[in-house]
């Protein structure tokens, strides 16, 4: 399982763009917004706990396509499916591979992206534990989605309508977290909340996207 | 005939209207495609038919 | 071919054809009276003006929106255990009608909304629950259009369906957490006293039954179509292979 793990991270850095492009993305998107609603420090201040998680996001999405579509056509899928280690361990590396190529460098650099979108200084802590607790969901959702349309020529735009829906209850309570956090209001429903929701993907998810794989490869 | 809404003409009118319309398509669609699909299935078999 | 993949269509499109008539006759029967009582034969409310007369379309078709989803869950589930065809193509039936329902309910709603809130569109938990059940409607069917082989595509929507029913459930409740709402409570419920009156109530269940019976009628329609399509791409094949 290590083994995969590290095989996973060493293509995706490989490829060019594992850690970088998701990055870069989220960057683009950070600056595209003022653009968009105006330069005013305190607009900004308001909607950025919204817009760092909508990044995120969005900046998550722009990788699961490839999660499993490479192993499929090479056929190391098939390979990994009769693989002595269950295939729902195999999906569960497979996020974590994903997590921290995305997930986890977004986590590292939202404080500095945070700077520029002039998000309250309380918020800031209360932003690094919801992105390090909401986005491994994001990653497991994601092979969810990814599983479902690996078979598909083009899957890329269904993938993006099939994840984005699953991704509410996450957004709404991690980007509740960061508001909350920021003006010092209570924080334990939705950090509960976000935590639970996360822990449930994380355990019961990648049967499901086991079971889209088995489908797939029959 | 026509009952009296008031101000509310629009709010009635147009909600009914667009229910209405939308059930009316759907309705529309599902027969439409039912009949098409009915033909070719006839059309198919008959073919198959004559053809051994 | 194993027994099933033949014999129970065939079966169900023997019942389907002998219902059909009926249901049809159901439907006339309790949907155009609902909707001309509704529209024509009701008081005006004092609270609301002459707006209530919504209900009748609104009411029934959010009702049917969120019972198709379940419906769908449960064909689903039948398909995903019993590996029963017709479950699986009746699912698939039902997701346009589905989204068609929560269409209405959208856009009745939001033609009640402007006079009644002022505003077309309030981000308020139950219209965003909806929008999101929406969206929901359209992915599971754009992964039905998507999928080419009808096996996988049914196997893969059903998984789809439970997933999609967990997470709709739980966006419902982030989204009540999210916002507290304008939205009134339920309209019907059956532990609470009745807390609309009967001139109000008696239409608006018949229009229920009418959209209930609208919908039963277009899932026959429509699965029997699925499954003439379905053999029809089978006699195909055959033609091709030979």
């Amino acid at each position: 399982m290590i083994a995969l793990l590290a095989r996973d991270l060493r293509l995706a850095i490989r490829a060019g763009g594992g850690f970088g492009l998701g990055l870069a993305f989220f960057l683009i998107v950070v600056t595209l917004v003022p653009f968009g609603v105006g330069p005013q420090g305190e607009i900004l201040a308001r909607i950025a706990s919204g817009i760092l998680w909508l990044g995120a996001l969005l900046a998550c999405l722009l990788s699961l396509d490839r999660i499993f579509a490479l192993d499929f056509e090479d056929g190391s899928l098939d390979l990994l499916a009769t693989a002595p280690i269950p295939l729902e361990a195999v999906v569960t590396i497979k996020a974590l591979a994903h997590w921290i190529t995305t997930g986890l460098p977004l986590v590292l650099a939202a404080p500095l992206f945070a700077v520029l979108l002039h998000l309250p200084g309380p918020a800031y802590l209360w932003l690094e534990v919801s992105l390090l607790l909401g986005t491994p969901a994001l990653s497991v959702l994601g092979t969810f989605g990814a599983a479902l349309t690996v078979g598909l020529k083009r899957g890329g735009l269904l993938l993006s309508l099939l994840v984005l829906p699953l991704y509410v209850p996450t957004l709404i309570f991690g980007a509740e977290l960061v508001r909350r956090g920021a003006e010092g209001m209570a924080i334990e429903v939705p950090l509960t909340m976000l935590a639970g929701i996360t822990a449930a993907t994380v355990a019961l998810v990648p049967f499901a996207s086991a079971a889209a794989i088995r489908v797939n490869l029959r | 005939m026509m009952p009296e809404f008031g101000k509310y003409t629009v709010t009635i009118l147009g909600s009914w209207g667009a229910t209405l319309a939308l059930l009316a398509g759907l309705i529309l669609v599902t027969l439409m495609r039912g009949a098409k699909v009915k033909r070719a299935l006839k059309a198919q078999e008959e073919r198959m038919k004559t053809d051994g | 071919m194993s027994i099933w993949e033949y014999a129970n269509p065939v079966k169900f499109m023997q019942t389907s054809g002998w219902l059909l008539p009926w249901v049809v006759g159901a439907t006339v029967l309790t949907l155009v009276p609902g909707l001309v009582w509704g529209f024509f034969f009701t008081p005006v409310a004092a609270e609301f003006g002459a707006t209530v007369k919504v209900i009748y379309v609104h009411v029934p078709a959010a009702t049917l929106a969120i019972n198709i989803w379940v419906m769908m869950l449960v064909a689903s589930l039948i398909w995903l255990i019993r590996r029963h065809h017709v479950s699986a193509l009746a699912a698939k039936a039902a997701a346009p009608i589905g989204m068609v329902m929560t269409l209405i309910a959208l856009i009745t709603g939001a033609f009640w909304g402007q006079p009644m809130w002022g505003t077309w569109w309030e981000w308020d938990p139950r219209l965003t629950s909806f929008l999101i059940l929406f969206l929901f409607y359209l992915g599971y069917m754009a992964l039905w259009e998507a999928i080419e082989n009808p096996d996988t595509a049914a196997d893969l929507t059903g998984v789809l369906c439970l997933v999609g029913s967990v997470f709709a459930v739980l966006s419902r409740y982030a989204a009540i957490f999210w916002n507290q709402g304008l939205h009134q409570g339920s309209t019907l419920s059956l532990d609470k006293e009745q807390h609309i009156a009967d001139v109000y109530w008696q239409p608006l269940v018949l229009s229920i039954g009418g959209f209930g019976m609208l919908f039963v009628t277009l899932l026959l329609l429509r699965t029997r179509t699925e499954i003439r399509s379905r053999r029809l791409k089978a006699l195909e094949q055959r033609e091709r292979m030979a």
